[in-house]
């Protein structure tokens, strides 16, 4: 158990010394949250999963320094994204833009969303309707009438009963 | 009347199985597409100002010695494997008739004069771009890359990797004669 928590201690520490910084000064706070923030969103393009702040690529240095640079020249975040886009396009940026050419990639997932709950509203009506009853066969329904008549027939044979015990009596 | 019904229940029966195909057929396509080829934005634009030295003489070259014949921009390094693959094929270009630009990407400059020594020099000149900076106006993410400019500096089309590459060999070529069709 201690040996397994010793591992994992090494392993987490390990990924720690990975992530690769350099030591690069800023003018202000501000500038520096701006860079840490602009390195997580754009993607290092040699290594298409990894961020320009956590890859060791040589491009992924080069734009680091680039970033730097341009915030210490006073650009803004906006205009440092700009610059990256013109250069690498759309690509650069792990969350794409909304425009007409991506409005299908924002939008597929509420279409199929919605998609998913007509039919699952169609399913859940299916379920509770009980189904119609079937129109009756001329054969039952003359058993029926035939069952009336004979409930009628034996009423009426009752009361001719009753009537006539009354008379006798 | 009942046998909508039935053709109705069939259709219910086999959606899934509609919507499973439809599912494979586009994952198939993605699995088609290199997602390291990324489209660049340069195309259709004029190249990045730049201003850099030559490698083996004296001088500078300037995006505006780029202009007055279509070139290729070819982006290599003595450290690229793949470079030293498609070395041959640029050769070829610059035998038929192309003219080919060298820029040395990210190179230590004895590095470079040693591989061009050994292979041959194919470029009408080489420009050094030692730090990457240049590269990254040129939207360059690795090597080899090639850009072919036309006459008015105009940026036509991006081979990514090796033109030796036939795909790319083939796009290339057609690349360059769409520009010259444009410009008889």
């Amino acid at each position: 158990m201690k040996i397994l928590f010793v591992i994992t201690l090494l392993v987490f520490q390990l990924s720690a010394w990975a992530a690769p910084m350099e030591n690069f000064k800023f003018d202000s706070a501000e500038q520096e949250k701006i860079f840490h923030k602009l390195s997580e969103e754009l993607r290092c393009l040699v290594c298409q999963n990894q961020a320009i702040a956590e890859s060791n690529a040589d491009l992924a240095k080069d734009l680091r320094k680039e970033i730097h640079g341009m915030l210490l020249a006073g650009d803004t975040e906006e205009q440092i994204k700009e610059f990256m886009v013109d250069r690498y396009g759309d690509y650069v940026l792990y969350d794409p833009p909304f425009k007409p050419m991506t409005w299908l990639l924002w939008f597929a997932p509420i279409v199929v969303f919605a998609i998913g709950i007509v039919f699952a509203r169609r399913f859940i009506l299916q379920q509770n309707t009980t189904p119609a009853p079937d129109e009756l066969s001329s054969e039952e329904l003359q058993r029926i009438k035939d069952l009336q008549m004979a409930v009628k027939m034996s009423d009426q044979n009752k009361k001719n009963d009753d009537a006539n015990q009354e008379s006798q009596s | 009347m009942t046998e909508i019904k039935q053709n109705k229940s069939m259709m219910q029966r086999f959606m899934p199985l509609i919507i499973f195909g439809l599912l494979v057929v586009l994952l198939a396509v993605g699995l088609t597409m290199d997602p390291r080829l990324v489209p660049s934005p340069l195309i259709g634009k004029p190249v990045p100002t730049f201003e850099l030295p030559l490698l083996n003489k004296e001088g500078v070259f300037s995006d505006k010695d780029l202009k007055g014949q279509i070139t290729l921009v070819n982006v290599w390094a003595s450290w690229c494997y793949v470079c030293r693959q498609e070395h041959e094929v640029v050769t070829q270009l610059v035998r038929s008739g192309l003219r080919v630009v060298g820029f040395n990407y990210k190179d230590k400059k004895p590095d470079a004069m040693a591989w061009l020594q050994q292979l041959g020099n194919p470029y009408e000149v080489v420009v050094v771009d030692s730090d990457g900076r240049a590269a990254i106006d040129w939207g360059v993410y690795g090597a080899p890359e090639s850009f072919l400019v036309d006459q008015q500096g105009i940026i036509r089309h991006k081979v990514i990797g090796a033109v030796s590459d036939q795909d790319n060999f083939d796009d290339l070529m057609a690349a360059i004669k769409k520009v010259q069709g444009n410009n008889l």
